[in-house]
């Protein structure tokens, strides 16, 4: 067996094309997902257009003591987005037609005046911002909508602040009396507040008598009462700002880190489709080759060229996922203490897509139908392993979580992930992965019987 | 029936049916030491089949085989070679395989009678049809069997290649091995082979010389052609 295992390493060397496939394919793989996990999501390019005349805009919306500078919400914007200055509107909405940018966010010329209006309580329309979007495929138009509602909802948060702050001010004033600025009008008036008209009333109280008392009386409580609720007033206030506050706790779901996760995919991937295609490749190359009958007739048996088979797919996928690892370290840091985990993780992955590959190329019988074969099986069984629950109906999940158990993806993945990371049940994994690899086995054994 | 002491292989009622179809109905044959056999008949008359049940290949549903002695050896109809290997180390991964003493002297000593000592670094994907069938028959001396079996082994070379292919199975003859080949072509048959056992339809209709043969078809004088005189006995035969 090991001058097989040899044989087929020799043909491997001299096979430029598949070779650098086994090299190539990690390392490619490895770069785009180091990137991907490393640099994290770019900031989408979003055109902005100011139709607000300067002046205006650099006095920006009067709140009070905060303010809501324009200048400021634009540098918040910036931060969020990569902010591109269109000259106009036409512009603007041309650079979204060519996918120059991902959208257009425009602020009207009478945006401020609405703004200002509707917060001094004399305009009925709320201030409008204008967003183009190019909805030309639903990745983008869903991370469009995703964006900008947030960018929004956080705008319309700060004024929400800003103005529950003004008016928790207000009632300061009108509880306890003092200066107040009229907006709009800038006239500053003398406030008396609650307080101080209950005590000036309770000044007076001992001068009257009969009917005007009990009059004073009334006033006197009213004065009291509405300090006093509308101390309460602060609190609710408060919470308009920030109505839902969001308490997060997990149930269940042991998930791993995103970048684990990431990590897990391309090696599942990589093994996936460098050791099934391998393997089944190899093996019907023996029978392209006319060798096998050649070899079974007592040189090796059957189960003893399968195992050589399977032991070429686990070896070229050690080393394979080895140089991924070896070059996403350059971009992540990998806890290597936990080697001797995700190196048993993907031994055993290897070991089952190395048995998935010798039944596929058992039944597929030549090379390039073991190749296509190979192909057509992994590739919707590796999608459907990533649909998360949830997405889909839980009967559908259900099937979905039975189909793909029965090939090496999933626990492959899982498996994978808690070794790189603390999360799941490695043990439970790499039995379900040796059970599939017993399997496959039994399965290409038995067709071995007609694959002469 | 125990064998003579000459007799290197015995066959007795060898039957194989595939299905419904008899690919075989009870064959039975000798062959010497040093003898040249050639199981000749029409395409599907069982010679293949025949050939992987005395390699071990295919087991019978009725009948035995027995070898006097030694082990045989098996050649397939298409060269059973790895194509991106070169010549010398498919001869040896083979001599590994079959657990020669010796591996380097196995091989050595298969290059010096293949005569491709000077093209043992060359991958065999780069040889020519008649030099693949070398190296195939090659492999299967590598474990010094008493009995070579050859199925069809100069299907798809040209003539000189022919001639130097069986220049070089008379030479293993010559030298004790006892060679037991398959072929249509009556002509090489009757030019190469010993003896002839005829197949047609799983049956063994004949076993004996060439001349036997054509004596049984009823013909006389010189060979002038022999597939004729093959055809006629055919049809003499109700086939």
């Amino acid at each position: 067996m090991k001058w097989l295992l040899l044989k087929d390493l020799q043909i491997l060397k001299r096979s430029p094309l598949l070779t650098a496939l086994l090299i190539v394919y990690p390392i490619v793989l490895a770069v785009l997902i180091g990137f991907a996990v490393s640099r994290g999501p770019d900031k989408p390019r979003i055109a902005f257009v100011n139709e607000i005349e300067a002046e205006q805009a650099s006095e920006g919306l009067d709140l009070g003591e905060g303010g809501f500078s324009q200048e400021q919400a634009f540098d918040q914007l910036c931060e969020r987005v990569e902010c591109v200055d269109a000259a106009d509107r036409d512009e603007a909405i041309t650079m979204v037609e060519d996918g120059e940018v991902l959208g257009a966010l425009i602020l009207p010329e009478d945006f401020l005046d609405d703004l200002t209006d509707q917060i001094g309580g004399v305009g009925l329309d709320a201030a409008t911002v204008e967003v183009y979007v190019n909805e030309d495929d639903p990745v983008k138009a869903r991370l469009v909508d995703d964006r900008i509602t947030a960018l929004l909802t956080e705008a319309n948060l700060r004024l929400s602040e800003e103005i529950s702050a003004q008016l928790l001010g207000y009632l300061d004033i009108l509880v306890e009396g003092g200066e107040f600025e009229i907006p709009l009008l800038g006239q500053t008036i003398e406030v008396l507040g609650l307080e101080r008209t209950e005590r000036g009333l309770e000044a007076i109280r001992g001068q009257t008598s009969g009917e005007q008392r009990e009059v004073l009386d009334g006033v006197i409580r009213f004065a009291a009462l509405a300090g006093q609720n509308l101390a309460f007033a602060d609190e609710l206030l408060g919470s308009v700002a920030e109505p839902i506050a969001v308490e997060k706790t997990v149930v269940s779901g042991d998930v791993p880190p995103l970048d684990t996760f990431a990590i897990s995919v391309a090696i599942a991937i990589t093994l996936m489709f460098v050791t099934t295609l391998l393997v089944a490749g190899s093996l019907a190359l023996e029978r392209e080759e006319n060798t096998f009958a050649r070899l079974t007739r007592g040189l090796v048996s059957r189960a003893g060229l399968l195992v050589e088979k399977i032991g070429l797919g686990t070896i070229c996928s050690a080393a394979v996922a080895l140089v991924l690892l070896g070059v996403l370290e350059l971009f992540v840091s990998l806890d290597w203490a936990r080697f001797p985990l995700f190196a048993a993780a993907i031994v055993l992955a290897g070991a089952a897509f190395a048995a998935m590959g010798s039944a596929i190329g058992v039944a597929a019988r030549e090379v390039r139908a073991s190749a296509l074969a190979a192909f057509a099986l992994t590739l919707p069984i590796a999608f459907l392993s990533l649909v998360p629950s949830g997405t889909v109906s839980e009967s559908l999940f259900d099937w979905i979580r039975v189909v793909t158990g029965a090939f090496p993806f999933r626990p492959a993945l899982d498996a994978l992930s808690a070794g790189l990371s603390s999360s799941g049940d490695l043990g439970l994994n790499l039995f379900h992965l040796a059970i599939l690899t017993l399997a496959y086995f039994a399965l290409a054994r038995v067709g071995l019987r007609r694959f002469a | 029936m125990a064998p003579k002491a000459t007799t290197a292989l015995q066959v007795d009622g060898v039957c194989k049916s595939y299905g419904e179809r008899r690919a075989l109905r009870g064959v039975s044959f000798e062959a010497a030491r040093g003898e040249l056999l050639a199981v000749v008949g029409p395409n599907g008359a069982g010679k293949t089949t025949l050939l992987g049940i005395l390699a071990g290949i295919r087991d019978p549903d009725q009948g035995s085989v027995r070898a006097n002695g030694g082990e045989i050896g098996w050649v397939p109809q298409q060269a059973a070679l790895y194509r991106r290997l070169t010549v010398e180390e498919n001869l040896r991964l083979f001599a590994r395989l079959e657990r020669a003493g010796d591996p380097d002297a196995a091989v050595e000593g298969m290059l010096a009678q293949t005569g491709l000592d000077e093209r043992r670094g060359d991958q065999v994907s780069t040889l020519s049809g008649g030099n693949q069938q070398r190296i195939n028959i090659a492999i299967g001396l590598l474990s010094e069997p008493a009995v070579l079996l050859l199925d069809e082994p100069s299907a798809g070379l040209d003539p000189g290649q022919r001639i130097r292919l069986w220049e070089f199975v008379a030479g293993l003859a010559e030298a004790g091995t006892t060679v037991i080949y398959s072929t249509h072509q009556i002509e090489e048959a009757s030019h190469y082979g010993d003896r002839l056992l005829v197949l047609a339809d799983g049956e063994a209709l004949f076993d004996g010389s060439f001349a036997a043969m054509r004596r049984a078809a009823g013909a006389r004088g010189a060979v002038k052609d022999p597939e004729a005189d093959f055809v006629r006995f055919l049809t003499k035969q109700g086939h």
